[in-house]
């Protein structure tokens, strides 16, 4: 048998705890058992990477969802630029490498018995938790949308899936000369870009099919909060005339009735209504007592990404309290994972945690169908100041919007897709 | 599983004595090098070659595209960007890993409903 050097430092990091080497002598033991609560960006990439760099750790992933629908490019369905299921995939490649996927609900988490109850009456056990759980709209402040029927007909979309193709419906249905308004929350909220890509997306559709429509951002920021330059640029040039942008508009309520957006000084009509609400960690976070910052977000160590609320359970992606100038991201999410497989990896098996790690941003911004534009950062862990901070001289955006980097784009996305998924 | 008769002796007795700084190292540096496998796939193996794959390449090659990208030497989108985010020291251990990558073809992520 020849052994990989990969495989031999493997070994070794196991050798080195004298307790586990009977365990590798045997073969084929359990080196212990991680359970990953949620399978988008984050626990999915983590799960992938627990079993290929340990593949002796037994890895089971909890996940409601039957299928993987991206968030990033889902602005291209409502611009009518790509269609759904481009960006839809199946978790067969995570089975195939030998991981469990448990298609189930977490309701609770015991972290003195380090358990993790199911909705569907299961139990299970792990050594240590990955919790992944994205994000909880709160409608709670704005009343007209606290029932189901209004969160029907007034849509977020800010969850690929259904909620991305009822928009869609609902700008095809619109006749031309009507008005989509936009409501941005305030951030930090998932994707600082996505609202103002979705701008040029319907732009885009718009100037195709509606040209005489209107489009309204009513942001409840007092500016865009990324790559504003580029954004204005699209704005005012590709969609000239076709924006009106209203910074300072936090949503107070909405009539449902008749479409209108309550601000604090103004009523604003639309043909299609679309507000993205303010977000918090998801619901398994708050159960679980793992959010303690704001009432919203959950304080990590960014050297393992580990609660600093609740031992032995490690939060990933945008439910995270953010480092300074670290954006909710699918890209941060996978770096966020890959910090933290390589260190559930070390605790479990009694190795050093990496004391420096590093992450990368790269967000790519649709104007339209085929032009693109990126925001890109790098973050190092800082002892003193215990958090992840930005690089200084590195990161920035593009000069501006172009085909190549549109190219990049769908690059990245093949390629974090797999990172997550195959 | 690993085969503890598969290790000759003598670099059994070494690794006893190394293993910890070695294992270590090499974690850190394969942790550096995962922060470019979003773009440019696990390992470096580009699903489709867009970003380029990196695995197998030459360690110089890449050294010295990723300093001249840190230098402004070479133009670029994104790579001049991120290649300031990173010391010397890490550059060099990023290049290392990605030139003893095996190339290869890289699985894509299965379509869902197919």
């Amino acid at each position: 048998m020849i052994i990989s050097r990969r495989e031999f430092l493997q070994w070794a990091s196991v050798a080195a705890g004298t307790a586990a080497v009977s365990g590798c002598a045997t073969g084929g033991a359990s080196a212990g058992r991680v359970v990953v609560i949620g399978a988008g960006y984050g626990g999915a990439t983590a799960a992938k990477y627990i079993k290929l760099w340990a593949p002796d750790i037994d890895v089971t992933v909890v996940e409601r969802g039957s299928e993987f629908i991206s968030c990033p490019l889902s602005n291209l369905v409502l611009g009518g630029n790509t269609d759904i299921r481009e960006l839809t995939y199946s978790y067969d490649g995570l089975k195939r490498r030998g991981i469990s996927i448990v298609r189930d609900e977490a309701t609770a988490i015991d972290a003195e018995k380090r358990e993790v109850r199911l909705a569907g009456g299961n139990s299970l056990s792990y050594d240590r938790l990955i919790v992944s759980p994205g994000v909880e709209f709160l409608y709670g402040g704005i009343q007209g949308l606290n029932n189901a029927d209004a969160q029907n007909r007034v849509l977020h979309a800010w969850k690929a899936g259904a909620q991305t193709l009822a928009l869609r419906k609902q700008l095809e249905a619109m006749p031309d000369g009507g008005v989509f308004a936009l409501h941005i929350p305030k951030a930090p909220y998932r994707c600082p870009p996505g609202p103002y890509e979705r701008i040029c997306q319907v732009a885009d559709y718009f100037k195709r099919a509606k040209p005489k429509s209107k489009i309204l951002v009513l942001d409840s920021n007092e500016d865009l909060v990324s790559k504003k330059g580029l954004f204005l640029a699209a704005w005012n040039g590709l969609y000239k005339g076709m924006i009106e942008y209203k910074p300072n508009s936090e949503l107070l309520d909405v009539d449902v009735k008749t479409l209108t957006a309550k601000l604090q000084f103004e009523d604003v009509k639309a043909d299609v209504l679309n507000v993205v609400p303010p977000q918090k960690a998801g619901l398994i976070a708050e159960k679980a007592g793992l959010i303690n910052a704001n009432n919203r977000w959950c304080t990590v160590d960014w050297r393992t990404l580990e609660s600093t609320a609740v031992k032995g359970v490690h939060v990933l992606g945008d439910a995270t309290l953010s480092g300074p100038a670290m954006p909710k991201s699918a890209s941060m999410a996978n770096q966020h994972a890959k910090v933290c497989a390589a260190a559930v990896i070390a605790l479990i098996k009694g190795g050093a945690v990496n004391q420096d790690p590093v992450m990368m941003n790269t967000c790519y911004s649709f104007v339209d169908g085929k032009n693109v534009m990126h925001v890109a950062s790098v973050h190092a862990y800082d002892a003193k100041e215990k958090t992840m901070v930005p690089v200084k001289g590195a990161g920035g955006v593009s000069d501006k919007a172009s085909e190549q980097e549109g190219l990049y784009a769908w690059g990245w996305a093949r390629n974090i897709w797999a990172e997550a998924l195959a | 599983m690993y085969s503890i008769h598969a290790i000759p002796a003598v670099a059994l007795a070494l690794a006893c004595a190394a293993a910890p700084a070695i294992a270590q190292d090499a974690g850190q540096t394969r942790s550096l090098a995962a922060t470019c496998t979003t773009c440019h796939g696990t390992d470096g193996i580009s699903v489709g070659g867009v970003p380029p794959s990196l695995a197998g390449q030459s360690r110089d090659y890449l050294l010295q595209q990723l300093k001249d990208y840190k230098s402004g030497k070479r133009a670029g989108t994104i790579m001049p960007q991120h290649a300031k985010g990173y010391t010397d020291e890490q550059l060099e251990r990023i290049a290392g890993y990605f030139a003893a990558v095996k190339p290869g073809t890289a699985p894509s992520a299965p379509r869902a409903g197919n």
